[in-house]
């Protein structure tokens, strides 16, 4: 690991839950998970978060170069209808750790950081949620379709996207 | 060929080379003689070209994995001559298995072309023939039809390896008889 005094490489959930708060206040909220009998989430290797979309850059860069948090393994989009949501599950790899962040932006304005300046492993996850949703990552190096054809001109999983057999 | 008959051919330019072959070969059509050597090696052709499949190997999806087991010692795909090729040129079919999506269609489009004739194309999997599983789907090609022409097509989801070489076989009787046709000195 780094020998950079300032990362704290195995951190436990205690210590994320209250440096995050100390450095982020009422932008970061914790949320308790309902969900029982899931064994990583019974042994606390499964924390939720729900960030402001203007903090979202500053607490991944915080949670990977302060906390350990190397990977980001997976980027999504939700369509809610009335909004929709960005997804982001990071892990640390020493504690087995995994935080998911939810952040919500409102449907006239899809825009949010992007995150593949901290870990590369995002640029793609951002690409797909680009294409699929219509998500626009600002600051994103080459932000263009990845497995559909560039002249798509529609995101196909938005609800409001309609298959020839449906209604 | 005899080229002592022929001793001008030797040094001859490109364009002298092709007016006096068309000249030859129009001679020979008119002369019968070339119906006459199609007779005779066409069964030469076809046995050859039939006992040596070379599919492009190419594997798209799951239903590669069967192509797989198709070739392993218990299924053994090369006692029918399949033997795979990973570059077009040389091969003579084309073997899709699985879904094709859409930006993949130029690519299979090109692999298609960059075959030397004469080829044949195998569509393998239910995703090949129509989009199977993958039906009414945003990305999918809804069959492998609507690219290329396809002479045989395999269906299950996925084909188990016997089925495979089943269908193979059928191929190779349309092998057999596209070259018992006469198709000698054609191109
Ligand atoms: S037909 Fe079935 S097994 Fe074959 S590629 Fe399609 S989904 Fe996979």
């Amino acid at each position: 690991m780094s020998e950079d005094a300032n990362i704290i490489e195995k951190p436990s959930r205690d210590d994320i839950v209250s440096l995050v708060k100390a450095e982020f206040g009422g932008k970061v909220e914790f949320i308790e998970s309902t969900k029982k009998n899931i064994k990583a989430i019974n042994e606390g290797r499964r924390l939720f978060m729900k960030a402001d979309r203007e903090v979202l850059h500053d607490l991944a860069k915080y949670l990977h170069d302060k906390l350990n948090f190397e990977q980001a393994s997976s980027v999504a989009g939700v369509d809610w209808v009335d909004h929709m949501q960005v997804v982001y599950h990071l892990t640390n790899y020493c504690t087995s750790m995994v935080v998911e962040i939810t952040v919500d932006i409102p449907n006239d304005d899809l825009h949010i950081a992007s995150v593949s300046d901290i870990w590369e492993g995002a640029n793609w996850h951002e690409r797909e949620t680009y294409e699929l949703f219509g998500i626009v990552f600002d600051g994103h190096p080459k932000l263009e379709r990845l497995l559909t054809p560039k002249s798509y001109e529609f995101f196909p999983f938005r609800k409001s996207y309609k298959l020839r057999g449906q209604e | 060929m005899d080229m002592s008959l022929y001793p001008h051919a030797v040094a001859m330019s490109a364009d002298e080379f092709m007016s006096w072959s068309s000249a030859m070969i129009n001679e020979m059509l008119s002369a019968g003689t070339k119906r006459t050597v199609d007779k005779l090696t066409g069964p030469v052709w076809a046995w050859a070209m039939r006992n040596s499949m070379h599919p492009l190997h190419f594997g798209l999806a799951c239903c590669a994995i069967e192509m797989a087991a198709a070739s392993d010692t218990r299924y053994d795909a090369e006692r029918v001559g399949m033997i795979y090729r990973s570059s077009p040129r040389q091969t003579d079919i084309l073997l899709i298995n699985g879904w094709i999506s859409k930006k993949l269609r130029p690519d299979i489009r090109r692999l298609y072309e960059q075959i030397p004739a004469p080829k044949w194309v195998v569509a393998m999997g239910e995703c090949a023939i129509s989009g199977g599983p993958w039906y009414d789907s945003y990305n999918i090609v809804q069959g492998l039809d609507q690219i290329v022409p396809v002479d045989v097509y395999i269906p299950g989801c996925p084909i188990k390896p016997d089925a495979m070489i089943d269908g193979f076989m059928l191929l190779q009787k349309k092998i057999d008889a596209y070259f018992r046709r006469g198709v000698f000195m054609t191109d």
